[in-house]
């Protein structure tokens, strides 16, 4: 069964889904139709948060969202954070802290992580832990990617103090 | 094949001792970095895998046709399709492509389907009509070797005995136990992926997530009946490994289909299928004496090993060799008499994991060690290193440590570390965490420490070998591999030994691939730092000889004079200097082989030099525990480890964290539960995997820097110790914060609860 043709907006790009089946998920749609595979699927089952994006600004497992009831909200994905030639200060950290081994759950991290910092700049180590605990990381047992959360918390830090003081 | 990666990067700085970074880090957090399962290709359908739903059935009939018949389908095969060899397997080609009249694991594949869409696959999947006539699952290993065999090969991969010593002298004091290791899942995020392309020369291109091109590449060319120089192996980003990918999985089912249909194919296994789709860590059962002195000496280890190897042989016979030389941990034990089996079940298969074999015996002996320790009223740190093993010492197998073995170092320094965590101070750090259900009356902390030990590379005689070249053009280096980078950072390693020893800024990684370089054995036994490291440093000092000799000669110089220093040649007897972009305006390139020392079968006694190296580590655990509901939580863990020489702090910082995770896991948390050859817990719902919430702070209490000899670089590799001795520690640790005998890991809730029951296991 084919659904009719409906639109997506993603990453503030609007994207058309032609001849899309009516029972694929959103993360199917992102990865498979629009081509934008740095979403990854590791349980399609919302526990591993390797999927994580954006809609309207909430985090969602987008294997537990139908795709076609995105339609009129604004997605981000991993492609989303930074821009065609630079990586955002939390993909820089995650880089420079060693946070990254095989890198399947980077991208599901980093959206998490981005809208923490976004949401709390400033946030404890359990705070961290549990906005994470969604995320599954089976490479690095999270040290290095916690101390990337830390670099990049501080280096926000410094930056908003100093555009203060301008 | 439209975005398929090169790991084409020129990330600059960074020699050997240095924390340099990852080449392949900022495609990955951009999210660009091509994984086996973002394969595509504009022409490509999906194939699909019908498995049973049974542990054991015969076969009565398949009936494709309806199958056949549906919309999108292309393709349904079964073993009536095979035209190859119809078995395989990384030791014993034991396992068959497809089933053929007989089932002998719940998830064994049956049939493979073709379609234009993954619906489709599904859709054609649930058409195919198998009738099974069931037979009764042989699911307890202890009943293997006399039950009737459910396999033409027998129903005993391997037994080994090791006597060593030949006193059958009872120690003054003596304990005994019997443990038990659950089965674990390697869990790597990333599932079984791959596409496979039909080419125009009759082969195929299989572009997958694997550990060894080229194992892979003979077993696959064998099965499809082709030369395996048509069959061409490239390795596609790999999501985690761990062991899981060591063993064919869909790479065979890839190729038949792409043959079938003359169309690229795609597969991807759920997570479910992942489960059902690969081997597991060995579960096992094991019972100790130990006989010392009272003044604390070993005298006398006995022990009994079953391991459940579950279907198929897989690496099977492998593992029990280094459970069976591992057993009695890094002591020096003058008599041993220890006799291991690993059976045939219709349970999952099993295979390889990080530990390999280690981790099970090492719960084991690090359990006994504790109890000696009570027996003897020892302090369990001065009894483990009163014991320990020293260079000169021979291990259980007659083998006397040439290298490095700093195993009282390893121990000290990880005991005598200071704590850094107080008591919990909220809730959610308590057992329980976010559940928020501990009473803080309820809660008892437990601390305890515990050492193991395991050999790096492939051992009993194996040709262990890895293949590399080196090209350098303009001043920059292309390094050829076949190694498979599983997330490990051999990468980032490959590219610090270039500048290392040619001086080059830009280091250049060509795809690895079956096609472009020979083996380069497989990325596990902790042997890639060591082996594929030991090639390229290898290609590279050949092209450093051949460069500076050309250059010598073009000069007129002295070779003995020149030096590559800061980007380029320079004498050091005469103003002559060179920049390297100049000197390689011609390519200078070079391939070599690198082997270890070899290494020897064990004998009938266990006896022989079977090893390359050994490897130790300490871990120190403090838990909390929630003695009325069971829960326990991971307060902190302390760690040492004998490292030969520290290559990237930043990766093997991570080695040490991530690999502690995993025995964390397996400690406390993580177990595929098998009923009557069933799972019945195949998801990450049911599989629990440690979280950030789970995982505590890991406090690196020294990095033991004594250079192995005949090590490139004196490194050693870093990455199984984490998790053989961080299981041992927390389940000791538990122990010793509930008081209760607990000799099976995972330790479950209702082992804390209700011990009577633990008796009656």
């Amino acid at each position: 069964m084919i659904s009719e043709t409906y639109s997506l907006l993603v990453n503030g790009k609007s994207y058309q889904v032609v001849d899309g089946h009516p029972s694929e998920s959103l993360l199917w749609v992102l990865r498979e139709r629009l081509e934008l595979s740095g979403s990854k699927n590791a349980c399609e089952e919302g526990e591993c948060g390797s999927c994580t994006v954006l809609v309207d600004g909430e985090i969602v497992c987008s294997c537990l969202v139908l795709a076609a009831s995105a339609v009129g909200r604004e997605i981000t994905t991993i492609e989303g954070l930074g821009s065609e030639d630079e990586i955002s200060d939390v993909q820089k950290a995650f880089v420079d802290a060693g946070a990254v081994q095989c890198g399947f759950c980077t991208p599901g991290l980093l959206v998490a992580i981005d809208q923490l910092l976004n949401t709390d700049p400033d946030p404890d180590d359990l705070t961290v832990r549990e906005a994470i605990s969604g995320n599954l990381c089976r490479c690095t047992g999270y040290g290095r990617i916690l101390e990337a959360v830390r670099i990049a918390s501080k280096n926000r830090k410094v930056q908003n103090q100093e555009e203060q003081g301008k | 094949m439209s975005r398929l990666q090169t790991v084409d990067t020129a990330t600059k700085g960074s020699r050997i001792g240095e924390s340099a970074i990852r080449p392949d880090g900022v495609p990955k957090v951009k999210g660009e970095f091509v994984f086996s399962n973002d394969l595509r290709h504009p022409d490509m359908i999906w194939g699909g895998t019908l498995r049973s739903p049974h542990p054991s059935a015969r076969i009565v009939s398949i009936n494709t046709t309806p199958a056949l018949k549906m919309t999108g389908v292309y393709a349904v095969l079964t073993s009536e399709d095979l035209d190859g060899m119809p078995l395989y397997g990384l030791e014993h080609p034991d396992q068959p492509v497809l089933a053929d009249g007989v089932v002998r694991f719940q998830g064994e594949p049956v049939a493979i389907v073709a379609a234009d869409h993954p619906d489709n696959v599904r859709l054609a999947l649930e058409a195919i009509d198998v009738e099974y006539e069931l037979i009764e699952p042989l699911s307890d290993s202890k009943l293997a070797q006399e039950n009737e065999a459910i396999h033409p090969d027998g129903n005993l991969f391997r037994e080994i005995n090791i006597n060593y010593g030949n006193s059958q002298e009872e120690g003054e004091i003596t304990v005994e136990g019997t443990y038990e290791v659950g089965m674990q899942d390697q869990a790597p995020l990333g599932t079984e992926s791959g596409m496979a392309v039909p080419s125009e020369d009759g082969g195929i291109d299989l572009f997958v997530s694997t550990q060894w091109l080229h194992a892979d590449r003979d077993q696959v060319a064998a099965c499809l009946n082709l030369p395996p120089e048509k069959v061409r192996l490239t390795l596609a980003g790999v999501g985690g490994a761990f062991g899981a990918r060591e063993d064919i999985s869909l790479h065979i089912h890839l190729c038949l289909l792409a043959m079938r249909t003359g169309k690229p194919i795609k597969m991807s296994y759920s997570r479910t299928e992942s489960f059902h789709g690969h081997v597991h860590r060995h579960p096992a059962q094991m019972w100790y004496r130990h006989h010392a002195k009272s003044d604390g000496t070993l005298i006398r280890i006995e022990a009994r090993l079953l391991l459940d190897g579950g279907a198929y042989a897989s690496t099977s016979s492998a593992v029990l060799a280094n459970a069976t030389c591992f057993a009695a941990g890094p002591y020096r034990v003058p008599n041993v008499e220890i006799y291991g089996a690993v059976v045939r079940t219709n349970n999952p298969p099993c295979g390889a994991m990080r530990g390999f074999g280690c981790v099970q015996v090492c719960f084991a002996h690090e359990a006994q060690m504790d109890k000696l320790a009570v027996e003897l009223g020892m302090d369990p740190v001065e009894l483990r290193v009163k014991n320990a093993l020293e260079p000169g010492d021979q291990i259980i197998t007659g083998q006397t440590i040439t290298g490095t073995a700093p195993v009282a170092e390893v121990i000290e320094t990880c005991a005598q570390h200071s704590s850094s965590v107080g008591p919990a101070s909220q809730q959610m750090e308590l057992p329980g965490g976010a559940g928020r259900t501990a009473d803080p009356k309820h809660i008892v902390r437990g601390e305890a420490i515990a050492v193991g030990f395991k050999n790096l590379m492939f051992s009993e005689g194996f040709d262990d070998f890895s293949t590399a070249s080196c090209q350098l053009l303009d001043g920059v280096a292309t390094i050829t591999s076949a190694c498979a980078e599983v997330g490990q950072g051999f990468v980032t390693l490959a590219q610090q030994i270039v500048r290392e020893i040619l001086g080059v800024e830009e280091v250049i990684l060509a795809p690895a691939s079956t096609a472009s370089v020979g083996s380069a054995g497989s990325t596990s036994a902790s042997r890639q730092t060591w082996m594929s490291g030991g090639a390229v440093k290898s290609a590279c000092d050949a092209v450093r000889i051949k460069l500076l000799s050309r250059i010598a000669e073009s000069h007129d110089l002295d070779v003995e004079s020149l030096v590559i220093v800061d980007g380029g040649i320079a004498s050091l007897s005469s103003e002559f200097s060179i920049s390297l972009k100049e000197a390689t305006s011609d390519l200078v390139e070079a391939e070599e082989v690198y082997r270890h020392v070899p290494t020897f079968p064990l004998d009938e006694n266990g006896q022989g030099n079977a090893h390359v190296s050994f490897v130790f580590s300490a871990h120190r655990a403090v838990v909390d525990v929630d003695q009325e509901l069971g829960l326990v939580k991971v307060v902190e863990l302390i760690t040492s480890q004998d490292v030969g020489r520290v290559l990237n702090p930043l990766q093997l910082q991570g080695q040490l964290e991530g690999g502690a995770a995993q025995g964390l896991g397996l400690a406390v948390m993580e177990e595929i539960n098998v009923v009557d050859g069933r799972i019945l817990n195949p998801s990450f719902t049911d599989y629990l995997l440690p979280t950030a919430l789970d995982m505590p702070p890991v406090e690196i209490a020294a990095l033991i820097e004594q250079p192995e000899p005949n090590a490139p670089f004196g490194a050693k590799g870093v990455g199984e110790p984490p998790a053989i001795s961080s299981t041992a520690a927390i389940a000791s640790a538990v122990r010793n914060a509930t008081g209760l005998d607990l000799h099976r890991v995972p330790i479950r809730p209702t082992d804390i609860v209700f011990p009577e029951r633990n008796d009656n296991d």
